[in-house]
């Protein structure tokens, strides 16, 4: 294949990749913004969405078949049943836990992602479920070029829900008031934001995204396992890192930025597959160590 | 309801207190020593391995107790150091003929390096990014370990020769024993000074008020670099037990999985406490041994518990008192 469209291809496949990541960092930097908690289990939020969303499309493939209105379908009750099991984790787990040293926090959120993978182990002996979609597989070609229907609506769909998160962020109330929260959580409390509240959509609303990321990824890449939900967590947090911690915006730059990088750093000779996520974790381990505050998030002093 | 768990919380308690006094902490560290080197004797094979391998785990949960419990530094890539002090011995006897012992203090010294390697730039670190690049650390040593040529890929090192000891051949499974015995016992002495040296006394400063200790005058970068040094040696030294004991070591003995098991001990039993993290780190091999009937349920049920753990009973099942 000519330079020129291998060039072009890596594009695409880096925006297929880093639209997921981007969807899962969102999660990551929102929790992080309201309650200050790093979320381990954010990665096995995303798992648990590709299997909610695998079931209602088993179950209801029958009726609507498994095209792309029954992958909607899907998508959108994954998203909201996860979204409840976030605050439902919110609530169980880490709201005890707030006033407790950061370390035992931490901890806690080590535990929940345990227990989630654990369980999804448990119900499938640990063994890959097939993710069957009747989606299709064409797409448009350009010469030796091509560029498959799946990869531009999965990448179209994850546009939409950042564009309406930024809506919600930047126009609705609660937008306003997790940002406020965010600033100042005390400061919010005596101005009579209900912080309980927005922190409970702030979980709602992330683990919602993972869900669609989890659901989309399930059915682009074919197979699910309970396990999935480690590396790509890691990486997407690799990613709300690299555009800035805290920052929505941010994040979704580093999704995209981190896509891109792993799929052009697959083209370079001395990195290729093999050390692909190796590339990934020193590009994580620099920007924490040159650049904490990624390209976008604000410097903060660690209160105590 | 609640004056019954009241008064049951109440007895444990008594029951702790009375092994807190020194004295009897020594008396029962010492009768529990010699029951276990009289235990060879009357287990079977099977039951040797299990108790040489959870054996092992306390040497491992005591390291990771340095950095976690008595510096309060979250560590996720454990298995790491455990890793270089395996593959060190790996690479030297099997690549390079090296005796094993010769191998030994080049073992330690890569585990040193790593420890200031990822400690060094990444300590002045938050907390929990500390945490996320411990782990991308540790992942980054598996990873490598399954790509090189000189680690063996994907399928590790095999045929590690067995050591020898003045002429002896230390390889049956009940030499193995007394090896990991000596070294569990060795880690505990060496804890317990740790513990109640000037370095300890700063490590709980710095746990517990970073820039108080450093107003203090406690350089709290080089404490922080001692503690991860410090664990790195105790795992690289269980590690390169590890690697003659089976022979054979793999890239996926090394796993995430591993180093949260070791993290599972010290917080089960209680961070910063001895005896909590002896206690963790049997609970969590003889525990899977017990529940064998359960197949993969038990790692569901031991996250659950470690959940609960956290909840309900923040400091461990046997808490440090020091505070």
């Amino acid at each position: 294949m000519p330079a020129f469209e291998t060039f072009l291809q890596a594009i695409v496949n880096g925006l297929v990749l880093g639209s997921f990541y981007a969807l899962i960092a969102l999660g990551y930097t929102m929790i992080f913004g309201v309650i200050k908690l790093l979320n381990f289990a954010h990665g096995d939020v995303y798992m648990v969405g590709a299997f909610v969303g695998f079931g209602v499309l088993s179950l209801i493939s029958g009726v609507v078949g498994a095209g792309w209105f029954g992958l909607g379908i899907a998508i959108l009750v994954s998203m909201i049943a996860v979204g409840c099991l976030g605050v439902i984790i919110q609530r169980v787990a880490y709201q005890p836990m707030l006033s407790a040293p950061r370390l035992s926090i931490l901890i806690t959120a080590l535990a929940v992602s345990l227990v989630l993978q654990n369980s999804a182990l448990s119900l499938t002996d640990g063994k890959y479920t097939a993710f069957r979609t009747d989606l299709g597989f064409g797409g448009f070609e350009f010469g030796r070029l091509f560029i498959s229907h799946q990869a531009v609506v999965l990448v179209a769909i994850a546009g939409l829900l950042m564009i309406a998160l930024e809506l919600f962020v930047s126009r609705t109330m609660y937008g306003r008031a997790m940002r406020a929260v965010s600033i100042d959580k005390d400061m919010c409390r005596l101005l009579g934001i209900n912080v309980s509240r927005v922190v409970a959509i702030t979980f709602l609303i992330g683990s919602g995204l993972a869900a669609a990321a989890g659901t989309m990824a399930g059915a682009y890449y074919g197979s699910i396992w309970y396990f999935m939900g480690f590396l790509i967590g890691l990486k997407a947090f690799t990613a709300a890192v690299i555009g800035g911690i805290g920052s929505i915006t941010g994040a979704m730059l580093g999704g995209l930025i981190l896509g891109l990088l792993e799929s052009f750093g697959t083209l370079v000779p001395f990195i290729g597959s093999e050390w692909k996520d190796v590339f990934t974790f020193s590009i994580l381990i620099l920007v924490l160590v040159f650049k904490p505050t990624g390209l976008l998030g604000k410097s903060e002093v660690e209160r105590m | 309801m609640s004056t019954a768990t009241g008064r049951t919380a109440g007895l444990v308690d008594r029951l702790y207190a009375t092994f807190d006094s020194p004295r009897r902490q020594m008396l029962l560290m010492v009768a529990i020593v010699v029951v276990m080197a009289v235990l060879p004797l009357v287990m079977g094979r099977y039951a040797t391995t299990i108790m040489t391998n959870a054996l092992l785990y306390v040497v491992l949960a005591l390291g990771l107790n340095i950095v976690v419990g008595y510096a309060g530094l979250l560590d996720l890539g454990y298995a790491a150091f455990f890793a270089v002090g395996a593959y060190s011995i790996g690479i030297l006897t099997v690549q390079f003929d090296w005796n094993f012992w010769l191998a030994i203090p080049p073992a330690l010294v890569a585990a040193c390096l790593a420890g200031v390697i990822i400690g060094g730039p990444t300590l002045r670190l938050r907390s929990d990014y500390l945490a996320i690049v411990t782990l991308g650390f540790g992942e980054i040593v598996r990873f490598s370990a399954r790509n090189l040529e000189i680690t063996g890929r994907a399928s590790g090192l095999s045929n590690i020769p067995e050591p020898s000891f003045f002429g002896y051949v230390i390889n049956s499974y009940v030499d193995f024993y007394y090896v990991f015995l000596l070294l569990a016992v060795m880690a505990v002495i060496a804890s317990h000074r740790l513990y109640h040296s000037r370095l300890g006394r700063a490590w709980l400063y710095v746990r517990h008020d970073e820039d108080a200790a450093e107003a203090m005058g406690i350089n709290r970068v080089r404490v922080k670099l001692a503690a991860y040094v410090t664990g790195s040696v105790f795992g690289a030294i269980g590690g390169i037990f590890f690697s003659v004991n089976l022979g054979a070591i793999s890239p996926e003995s090394f796993s995430f999985e591993q180093s949260v098991l070791i993290l599972m001990a010290v917080i089960l039993g209680g961070m910063g406490k001895i005896p909590g993290v002896i206690l963790g780190a049997f609970i969590i091999i003889l525990g899977p041994e017990l529940l064998r009937e359960l197949g993969e349920l038990r790692l569901l049920l031991f996250a659950v518990v470690m959940l609960l753990i956290m909840l309900l009973r923040p400091s461990g099942i046997w808490p440090e008192r020091r505070h």
